[in-house]
């Protein structure tokens, strides 16, 4: 192994319903959904209409600017339904899942092509402002975290473990367009990652958000102004592995579902898309108001219960929503079932404690008031939080290169805005100067 | 019942009060909206509280102090504790009432104007700045020095958080500079009943500072740091100030780098001081002399106005150190340099952050060019 990383600073969210390592299910859902939503820089282009009929890996979605891309059926079956928004904004194309599925068989013996042709291309992320890949860049690597530290996150070696053989194929595609740098979880000796070859391998070992890819690129090699790099994630490294050995798309995934308020938390197999109320197990007719996320508490997406799985998680979370009005709740000594990092509390006295957390933001939105380290302290990266906060408030172009804005995604700066005492939307307050940047350097 | 208080309602204008002090009730039931789905319980109106908590000690010893230095002056003995400090409290009392009623009431008026909630800030500026102003000063014009403080030094700047200076140092500026003989001298310190007079012969209330002769009450190290001596309400004990100092840097809202500067800062100029015979006063009573503990504690590191990264606190800290001693050394006519280091270095920490972020990208910039 070339690199080892220690990484002091950072913050593990105690948070209580992880999924015990177990697959409980395999979904088969009558209907999954192609989502444009969630990809920045897709225009979509509708290319089928209610009643075709697609087999996996179809065409379904092209992008308007670069029609070569596109998003496939991951399923076959009949198109079912278009659903469109305001303004006629397409959301979701529905299809009613066949029985017996039947693939399209890719020619792989290009690499870029084939990825465009089988849907998997949205899977590569370009960074900086985590865009859809631009074919024609040239980026300095291709980053993989082969690890989640997110709080309730799937294991991947329980996930992709047995998938070493498709990951390493996906490598060695990938490598054809630029070096690939897999980064593993340093706590574990015996990680089935680390016999990958064709790449770089990197330890990376610490609290959240060590297994951030963007964390570990700021330390790898840090994205400079004019440089691109691309990301993908470990299971959408394995679909693609799965494309070049097999020449279908195929991106069925485990995925683990937990959460304070799920029940048996637990592991299910299922394709992307899947709709929520597959998953109807994990709440059973609760009448306490939940909200469930797609992704993890951090940064996943609330979708509901009328939601679909996300394109790339690996992940469903399930937590109650924190609506109940607490008497004199900050000024109580001791709130014995509340998380908090600061010493006002006395979490830190029992570091092994889980907590049963909610939605609840405890507290109402104020100007940023504590110091930059307040925040630093959680985020290992080599920036000024706060500073780079203010300068995405502000819009100024100039300070957002200077403190960093090139290096993050919002998904970064996630364990600062949780530990936020004034309660800002850091992510959304970044995500916004992401867009300015993209507006502006057009 | 709620529904008049929302926009569009009857009291739409009290909005941002009912709010205040529905929120002072319970922790309430907003759920967040976007980003991280999950908080910390941590909120500001507690790490706010704690800082008014960490300043109750100093606060009630001063209650005790100005009772028990007007017993000195009336040559009183055998007075029980609590006399004392029932006399210090009815005289502290109506500082406090002045300081949160002018203070919160504009405070509560421009919240509702930008229609924002109403922030904690002043719960702490308002509790601190009865302890750092003479305990005779008249009620108006502590309330006049709020109004300023409170409009020109934190709500055009557009409220908490946005604030250049510190609201409590700058009403005591306001005082200092517009009533300089309610705030200086030897007559102030020293809480007097209307139409007393001092008994005590050749007595003089005059702080340790401004002495130049015998006084009747002791000077030496363990007085002042018990905190037995004249001066403004919260500023005379360094024991008491300690504990807060204790809690502030236990809970991390104030930065110890920021204290242990400026401590180093005076220690450095006090001890070229007395080497160079500038002035007698050994340089580690320095510390002990004034507003300098209650001003390094509580006032330099308000996360506000301070350095906001941690090479420019070190920068910052040891600046006040440095130029409150030079202040005491080198001018005669207004002893304690304190209140104004804070407000100059105040002024100057976000060109020190500047500089400090400034030097720390292009020193990186490089290091990856190299690399």
């Amino acid at each position: 192994m070339s690199n080892n990383i220690v990484l002091k600073k950072g913050l593990d969210i105690p948070v209580s319903g992880c999924a015990d390592l177990v697959v409980s299910k395999s979904m088969q859902p009558s209907v999954v959904a192609v989502e444009p939503g969630g990809i920045k820089g897709l225009l979509p282009r509708l290319l089928v209409k209610e009643g075709d009929r697609v087999l996996c890996g179809s065409p379904v979605i092209a992008d308007k600017q670069n029609p070569g891309i596109l998003l496939t059926a991951p399923a076959s079956g009949t198109v079912k339904e278009i659903v469109r928004g305001e303004k006629r904004k397409l959301l979701a194309v529905l299809i009613q899942v066949d029985d017996r599925q039947e693939y399209v068989q890719f020619d792989t013996s290009d690499v870029k092509t084939a990825l465009m042709q089988s849907g998997l291309w949205p899977l590569l992320v370009q960074r900086p402002y985590g865009v859809l890949a631009d074919p024609a860049a040239a980026p300095k690597g291709i980053f993989v975290s082969a690890f989640h530290t997110s709080p309730l996150a799937a294991d991947t070696e329980f996930t992709l473990g047995g998938e070493v053989q498709s990951i390493q194929k996906g490598i060695d595609a990938l490598a054809t367009i630029a070096p690939v740098h897999v980064s593993l979880d340093g706590s574990r000796k015996d990680s089935a990652f680390s016999r990958l070859t064709g790449c770089t391998l990197h330890s990376f070992r610490g609290k959240h958000p060590a297994g951030n890819v963007g964390v570990q690129i700021s330390h790898i090699s840090p994205i400079m102004k004019g440089e691109t790099v691309w990301t993908v994630s470990l299971a959408g490294l394995a679909a693609i592995g799965k494309l070049f050995a097999t020449g279908r798309c195929n991106l069925r995934r485990k995925v683990a579902v937990g959460g304070p308020a799920a029940l048996c938390p637990s592991y299910v197999e299922a394709l992307p898309g899947t709709p929520m109320k597959s998953f109807v197990a994990f709440w059973g007719n609760t009448e306490e108001q939940i909200r469930i996320i797609s992704g993890d508490i951090l940064s996943g997406a609330a979708v509901g219960k009328d939601g679909y799985l996300g394109r790339d998680d690996d992940q469903v979370t399930i937590i109650r929503e924190g609506v109940d009005k607490e008497l004199l709740g900050w000024i109580r000594p001791i709130r014995f079932r509340q998380f908090s990092t600061d010493h006002s509390y006395f979490s830190w006295l029992m570091p092994w404690r889980k907590y049963d957390m909610d939605t609840n933001l405890h507290g109402g939105p104020r100007p940023f008031l504590m110091n930059d380290n307040y925040y630093s302290k959680v985020l290992p990266m080599d920036i000024y939080p706060v500073f780079l906060a203010k300068a995405c408030l502000a819009g100024d172009i100039e300070k957002m290169e200077k403190f960093g804005i090139y290096e993050v995604l919002p998904e970064d700066l996630a364990v600062c805005e949780f530990v936020d005492p004034s309660k800002n939307y850091i992510q959304d307050i970044i995500a916004k100067g992401i867009d300015l940047m993209l507006k502006e350097m057009a | 019942m709620d529904k008049i208080f929302e926009k569009g309602g009857k009291l739409y204008w009290l909005h941002s009060t009912v709010d205040a002090f529905e929120s002072f009730l319970h922790v309430p039931g907003t759920v967040t909206l976007k980003g991280s789905h999950v908080r910390d319980a941590i909120d500001l109106k507690r790490l706010l509280i704690l800082v008014v908590f960490a300043a109750a000690p100093a606060a009630l010893f001063g209650m005790w102090n100005v009772g028990y230095q007007h017993g000195l002056a009336m040559g009183q003995t055998g007075v029980h504790i609590l006399e004392y400090f029932w006399f210090g409290f009815l005289k502290v009392l109506p500082l406090y009432l002045v300081s949160y009623i002018v203070g919160l009431g504009i405070e509560f008026a421009s919240s509702q104007i930008r229609g924002e909630e109403v922030s904690e800030g002043y719960l702490v500026s308002g509790f601190f700045i009865p302890l750092i102003v003479p305990v005779d000063i008249p009620l108006w014009m502590l309330a006049v020095a709020v109004a300023f403080a409170v409009v020109f030094g934190k709500e055009i700047f557009g409220g908490t958080g946005m604030n250049i200076w510190n609201p409590a140092l700058l009403t005591r500026a306001f005082l200092f500079f517009s009533y300089p003989n309610y705030m200086s001298g030897s007559e102030c310190w020293i809480a007097f009943r209307k139409g007393e007079t001092a008994v005590a012969d050749a007595f003089t209330g005059a702080t340790p500072l401004a002495l130049d002769g015998p006084a009747q009450y002791g000077t030496g190290f363990w007085d002042l740091f018990i905190g037995t001596v004249p001066g403004s309400v919260g500023e005379t004990s360094v024991i008491a100030i300690l504990l807060g100092a204790f809690l502030l840097l236990w809970t991390g809202i104030a930065s110890w780098k920021i204290m242990c500067g400026s401590v180093a800062g005076a220690l450095l100029v006090g001890g070229i001081g007395q080497l160079a015979g500038i002035t007698d006063i050994p340089f580690y009573m320095q510390l002990l002399y004034g507003g300098f503990a209650f001003g390094t504690v509580f006032m330099a590191t308000d996360p506000v106005t301070s350095c906001q990264t941690e090479c420019g606190k070190w920068i910052y800290g040891l600046l006040i150190g440095m130029l409150c001693i030079t202040v005491r050394l080198f001018n005669p006519g207004y002893a304690e340099g304190m209140m104004l280091a804070i407000l100059l270095m105040n002024t100057f920490s976000p060109l020190i952050d500047h500089c400090v972020t400034g030097a720390h990208i292009s020193r990186r910039f490089k290091k990856l060019k190299a690399a």
